[in-house]
C-alpha cells in the first residue's frame, strides 16, 4: 500500500504547476495509469481525496487513464496491446514478447485549473 | 469560470527516477556493481544474502543494505559474513526508495565497495514502483508460496531481471511443480533467467555465484567504458 504516497506525490507535482501558472486552484488532475507501474487504481483513488485536504487541489478530481501493456512481436515485427499481463504473448501469433514498449506509466497529462 | 486545461507531461516519480539516475551515475563512476532483491515476507532473502556475502566476501569487496519495516535483525545477521552491512529501518513505508538507499551510503567511501547488495523489505507490490539505481533487480519466491506466483504477482516479476526460486529443498515436500512456476514466470516475463537454490543445502548455490561474478564483471566494464578508461 503505497498508494498514499504516490497520491501526495500527484498533489505536490499538480500544486507546483498550478502555482506556476498562477491558478488558485485545481479543478481536476489527468493520469495516465501503466498496468506494469506497481500502482492499484482504487487504492489510489482512495487516497488522493486525503492527500489533496488542505492543499489547491481540496475537492478535485482525479482522472485516471488505464494504459494499456504494449509489447514489441519479433514475430510479426509490430507493436501489439497485451491482452493480460499473466501472459507477454502476442495476441495475433502466440510468440512471447518480452519487449514492453509500454504500460509503466504513471504520468499527469493535464490540469484543469481556476484562476 | 469554466476551468482551463492545461497540458502537463510530468511522471509522478520524477525525484525519484533522477536520484536513482544519479546514484546509477555515481555507483557506475566508482565502479560499483549494485544488485537488489525483492520478495514476499518470509522466502528467504536474508538467508540468501547472508550465504551470498559470506561466499563473496572472500572474493571482492562487498556490502549490503538491508531495509525493513522495524528491527535490526537482519543486518545483524548478515554482519556475520564479515562484510559492511548497513540497516535501512522504513517505520511504516513498504518499500525502499533512491532517496532512503543515498542516504544509507551517505558515509560509505564507493570507491571501497566492488558489489553492493540492496535487501528490499518483503513486498512483493510496492517495490516494484521504484528505481533505486541497481543494474541487477533479482525477484525471489519460495517453494512453499506455490507455483502461481508469479501469475499472482506479474507486475513485480516483469519489473525485475532475474528470478531465484528458493528453497527448494523443500520443494517435494511442498508438491511444488518447478516446471509450472518456471513455465508461468516465463509467462510473465518471456527469457527470463531462473535459478533454483536452497539455503539450507547449497543446492544452485554455486551456479547464481559464478553468475554474480560475472554479472559483476559485466557490469564494471560497463563502468570502465563509461567513464573511458
Amino acid at each position: 500500500m503505497h498508494e498514499l504516497s504516490i497520491a501526495l506525490s500527484i498533489v505536490d507535482a499538480a500544486a507546483e504547476v498550478a502555482a506556476r501558472r498562477g491558478a488558485a486552484q485545481v479543478k481536476a488532475v489527468h493520469l495516465k495509469l501503466g498496468p506494469l507501474s506497481g500502482v492499484v487504481k482504487d487504492a489510489l483513488l482512495f487516497s488522493y481525496g486525503v492527500a489533496c485536504e488542505g492543499t489547491p487541489l481540496a475537492g478535485s478530481r482525479l482522472l485516471i487513464e488505464d494504459v494499456p501493456v504494449v509489447a514489441y512481436c519479433p514475430e510479426c515485427r509490430s507493436q501489439q496491446t497485451i491482452e493480460s499481463i499473466q501472459r507477454f504473448a502476442c495476441p495475433g501469433c502466440g510468440s512471447l514478447t518480452p519487449d514492453v514498449v509500454q504500460g509503466n506509466e504513471l504520468l499527469v497529462t493535464a490540469l484543469e485549473i481556476a484562476q | 469560470m469554466t476551468p482551463r486545461l492545461i497540458e502537463v507531461r510530468q511522471n509522478v516519480l520524477k525525484q525519484n527516477d533522477l536520484l536513482a539516475r544519479q546514484l546509477r551515475s555515481s555507483f557506475r563512476n566508482a565502479g560499483v556493481s549494485v544488485l537488489s532483491f525483492v520478495s514476499s515476507p518470509g522466502a528467504g532473502k536474508t538467508t540468501l544474502l547472508e550465504k551470498l556475502l559470506t561466499e563473496l566476501h572472500r572474493k571482492m569487496r562487498v556490502a549490503a543494505l538491508v531495509g525493513d519495516l522495524a528491527t535490526e535483525n537482519d543486518a545483524a545477521r548478515l554482519a556475520r559474513s564479515g562484510a559492511p552491512v548497513r540497516q535501512i529501518v522504513t517505520g511504516t513505508v513498504c518499500h525502499l526508495d533512491a532517496e532512503m538507499v543515498r542516504k544509507a551510503l551517505v558515509d560509505w567511501e564507493l570507491s571501497d565497495i566492488d558489489l553492493l547488495l540492496i535487501e528490499n523489505v518483503g513486498n512483493m507490490v510496492c517495490p516494484s514502483s521504484y528505481d533505486l539505481g541497481e543494474d541487477l533487480r533479482f525477484v525471489l519466491m519460495s517453494v512453499t508460496e506455490g507455483e502461481d506466483k508469479p501469475l499472482k504477482y506479474p507486475t513485480i516479476f516483469n519489473t525485475a531481471d532475474v528470478a531465484v526460486i528458493t528453497k527448494i529443498d523443500l520443494a517435494q515436500a511442498a508438491e511444488f511443480d518447478i516446471t509450472t512456476a518456471e513455465q508461468n514466470i516465463q509467462s510473465v516475463r518471456p527469457g527470463m533467467l531462473v535459478w533454483r537454490v536452497s539455503g539450507k543445502t547449497n543446492e544452485g548455490l554455486p551456479g547464481l555465484l559464478k553468475f554474480i561474478e560475472i554479472a559483476r564483471q559485466a557490469t564494471s566494464e560497463k563502468s570502465q567504458a563509461a567513464i573511458g578508461i
